[in-house]
C-alpha cells in the first residue's frame, strides 16, 4: 500500500468532478463547457487511478487510458464543432445554436 | 508509511483544486487555459505521488501536451483579427501570469523534493510500474485498444468532416 490513502484521492477525484460540473453549469461559452467537459473527465481518473493503487493493480490506470482516448476524440469533434458554429453565427454563446427545434 | 508522499500529495491536490477552480471563473480563454494547464500538472504530481508513473507522465505529454495545445490553436483561430495584437498586449501584464507561475513553481519545488527523496532507482512508495500495465494492456484488456483506435479513428474522420471550408449553398444539406 502507498502512502496516499484511497479515500483522499477519491475525494480529490470528486471535488475535480464538482468543480467541472459548476463550470459545465455555470458558464455558456461553448469553449469553457468543453474545459469543463475535460476537468470532469480528469477527476473520474483521479478515481479509478486511486482506487487501482490502493490494490496495486494497473487496471485502474488502464481505464485511466481508456479515459485518456475518448478525452482525445470528444476534444477533437467538439473543437471542430465549436470553429463550424462559429464560422456560421459567429458566436461562441450556446444559447446560438438553439435554432434546430424538433 | 511514508509521511513525505502524503504531504506531496495533499500539497499537489490543494494546488490540483485551486487551479481548476480559478481555471473555470476567467472571463478571457486563454487565461483559463492557463489554469487548466496548471491543473493538469498537479494531477500529474498526484498520480506520482499514487504510484503511477506511467499515467503521471501520460497526463502531462497528452493532457498537458496535445489536448490543452488543440484549446489554444482553436482559441488562436477563433480571434483572428486587427485588435488581435492590442488585446495580447493588454493581456501579457504581471497581473494575467503571476497566478500560474506562482503555482508552478510549487509545483516544480516539489517534484525536485520528490526526485531527491526517490533514491537512486527512481522509485517511491508502491508502485505499479509500467510493464504491469503495458502487459496487462495488452492481455486481458486487448479488446479495449482496439475500441479505442475505432474510436479515435472515427473522431479523426469527424473532425476533418466538420472542419471542412463551408460549402456552398446549394450543397448545404446536413
Amino acid at each position: 500500500m502507498t502512502g496516499v490513502p484511497m479515500a483522499y484521492g477519491l475525494i480529490l477525484g470528486g471535488i475535480l468532478f464538482a468543480l467541472g460540473l459548476a463550470g459545465l453549469l455555470m458558464r455558456r461559452n461553448l469553449l469553457f463547457i468543453l474545459v469543463s467537459i475535460e476537468i470532469m473527465l480528469n477527476g473520474a481518473g483521479v478515481a479509478f487511478v486511486a482506487a487501482g493503487s490502493r490494490w496495486g493493480q494497473p487496471d485502474g490506470q488502464i481505464m485511466f487510458l481508456f479515459i485518456l482516448a475518448m478525452a482525445a476524440s470528444e476534444v477533437s469533434v467538439g473543437l471542430a464543432l465549436i470553429l463550424r458554429l462559429n464560422r456560421q453565427h459567429k458566436t461562441l454563446d450556446a444559447d446560438a445554436a438553439s435554432e434546430m427545434r424538433g | 508509511m511514508t509521511p513525505f508522499l502524503e504531504v506531496a500529495f495533499y500539497v499537489a491536490g490543494v494546488i490540483a483544486v485551486l487551479s481548476t477552480a480559478l481555471a473555470i471563473s476567467r472571463l478571457v480563454a486563454v487565461h483559463a487555459l492557463l489554469y487548466l494547464i496548471v491543473s493538469l500538472l498537479a494531477v500529474a504530481v498526484a498520480f506520482y505521488t499514487m504510484g503511477a508513473p506511467l499515467v503521471a507522465a501520460l497526463e502531462v505529454i497528452i493532457y498537458a501536451g496535445a489536448i490543452v495545445v488543440l484549446f489554444i490553436f482553436v482559441v488562436m483561430m477563433l480571434n483572428l483579427g486587427a485588435e488581435a495584437r492590442k488585446t495580447e498586449r493588454e493581456w501579457l501584464t504581471a497581473k494575467t501570469w503571476i497566478g500560474p507561475v506562482i503555482l508552478s513553481a510549487i509545483l516544480l519545488a516539489e517534484v525536485i523534493y520528490l526526485i531527491i527523496r526517490a533514491g537512486p532507482h527512481g522509485a517511491i512508495g508502491d508502485v505499479v510500474t509500467p510493464k504491469e500495465v503495458g502487459l496487462a494492456l495488452y492481455g486481458p484488456y486487448l479488446i479495449g485498444v482496439e475500441l479505442a483506435s475505432m474510436l479515435l479513428l472515427g473522431a479523426l474522420v469527424g473532425a476533418c468532416h466538420l472542419g471542412r471550408p463551408a460549402p456552398r449553398k446549394a450543397e448545404r444539406s446536413i
